[in-house]
């Protein structure tokens, strides 16, 4: 039980850090400044939390590892993030809705994380549930603001949504890892999110006057450790100096 | 041996590196001060959970009260903090700076709080951004006298 508590938070630390990362690469290349700082402003929030997660996974390790040695010593088979945030942020709006599929997931997994039987996931969540709630308005009102834009940007929003919906599938998903977890009521039970889930994406398209990808094509892995290619090149940017110059520090 | 009252005066001069006119206390995020064997233990709990400024908050309670005793600072998730813990002289030291101090409302979809202008006090004024230059901020701008100003999100 506590090596499966262990990988759970370890693939919610991962999951936050990789979608962080990712967010951070728009950092000074964004089309307009005040959105530049929001992805760098969500960022600087899933970093956070992912960092809380990481701390707690370190404890329950008990090797005497740190939140460090975690994000950044760690190979590309032991990250568990979910696939869907690894993937490349294309244009403007691929990353937006990357970010309102995972938002909109993110939200119904930390409410129901504030019911868990563990309390320092509890706390976890009860501090991020405010932040990923604000994530989640401004990714839905630029889905609708985007979607029923121009016709350029309904394309592009509509062609993000066909290509991103593949990766969409995982999220709803356990790992053998969760399945004792769930019955222990400390992890929640990702296979009901999907209605909800379901239903929300397809409010904010019916306003965004986009179309909900209909394919059952589905993708899945990243959270037992079998990712796409992409995740191999982020982890050697983000990891290239601890690998380079172990124990360097600001 | 130093109380805990005066822990919690000596606090107050321990400002916020971003907005260094609210202190420690004002902000709310100092939660408990013990004396426990002549060492001073402050519970802190953090803003936004990547909020940059903490780790320097942390060092400089320490450094703040390590010419007294020991300190032990440490951090608590849970309650999260609120906009609510805010002092009334924090909201008003915000806004003498050209912050406008937090307030209710407008919080879903395409809406925005109420929002008066920290220089004119004019109601009407329009959110830029839904983020701004910290993780606690948003940033706006007057309609009337037309200066844009930051906006310190209510967060609950």
């Amino acid at each position: 039980m506590k090596t499966d508590l262990l990988n759970f938070t370890l693939h919610l630390a991962d999951t936050h850090l990789i979608l962080g990362q990712r967010l951070g690469e728009w950092c000074g290349h964004n089309f307009v400044l005040e959105q530049d700082i929001a992805m760098s402003n969500i960022a600087l929030d899933l970093f956070g939390q992912s960092r809380s997660l990481y701390q707690y996974a370190a404890e329950l390790q008990g090797e005497g590892k740190t939140e460090d040695d975690l994000a950044f010593l760690r190979g590309e088979r032991q990250y568990k993030n979910l696939l869907l945030v690894e993937q490349k942020n294309g244009d403007f709006a691929h990353t937006l809705t990357r970010q309102f599929f995972y938002d909109v997931f993110h939200l119904l997994q930390c409410e129901e994380l504030l019911k868990s039987s563990d309390e320092r996931l509890r706390a976890i969540a009860e501090k991020s549930v405010k932040e990923v709630r604000y994530h989640l308005t401004w990714s839905s009102e630029w889905v609708i603001r985007l979607g029923d834009g121009t016709s350029e940007s309904h394309a592009r929003m509509q062609k993000a949504a066909d290509s991103l919906w593949m990766w969409t599938g995982e999220m709803c998903t356990n790992a053998p890892y969760e399945e004792a977890l769930i019955k222990a009521s400390i992890a929640p039970d990702n296979t009901k999110f999907k209605a909800q889930w379901t239903a929300k994406v397809q409010e904010i398209f019916n306003e965004a006057t986009l179309k909900v990808p209909m394919t059952d094509n589905q993708q899945s892995g990243g959270k037992s450790g079998v990712h796409s290619e992409n995740l191999g090149f982020i982890l050697a940017e983000m990891q290239i100096l601890q690998r380079t110059y172990p124990g360097l520090s600001w | 041996m130093v109380t805990a009252f005066e822990v919690w005066k000596l606090l107050e001069e321990v400002t916020d590196p971003e907005v260094p006119v609210l202190s420690v206390v004002d902000l709310g995020i100092v939660r408990d001060v013990k004396i426990e064997n002549q060492e001073i233990v402050v519970t802190i709990t953090p803003t936004y959970s990547g909020c940059p400024a903490m780790n320097t908050i942390e060092d400089d309670i320490k450094n703040c009260l390590k010419i007294i005793a020991p300190v032990k600072v440490q951090t608590l998730l849970s309650p999260a903090w609120t906009t609510d813990w805010m002092s009334e002289a924090g909201k008003q030291k915000l806004k003498a700076y050209g912050i406008a101090p937090p307030v209710e409302g407008g919080t879903g979809m395409f809406e925005q709080p109420q929002v008066s202008c920290p220089r004119c006090e004019s109601q009407n004024t329009k959110m830029l951004a839904q983020f701004g230059s910290t993780a606690c901020k948003a940033l706006y701008q007057c309609q009337d006298c037309f200066e844009p100003f930051d906006y310190f999100k209510c967060h609950r």
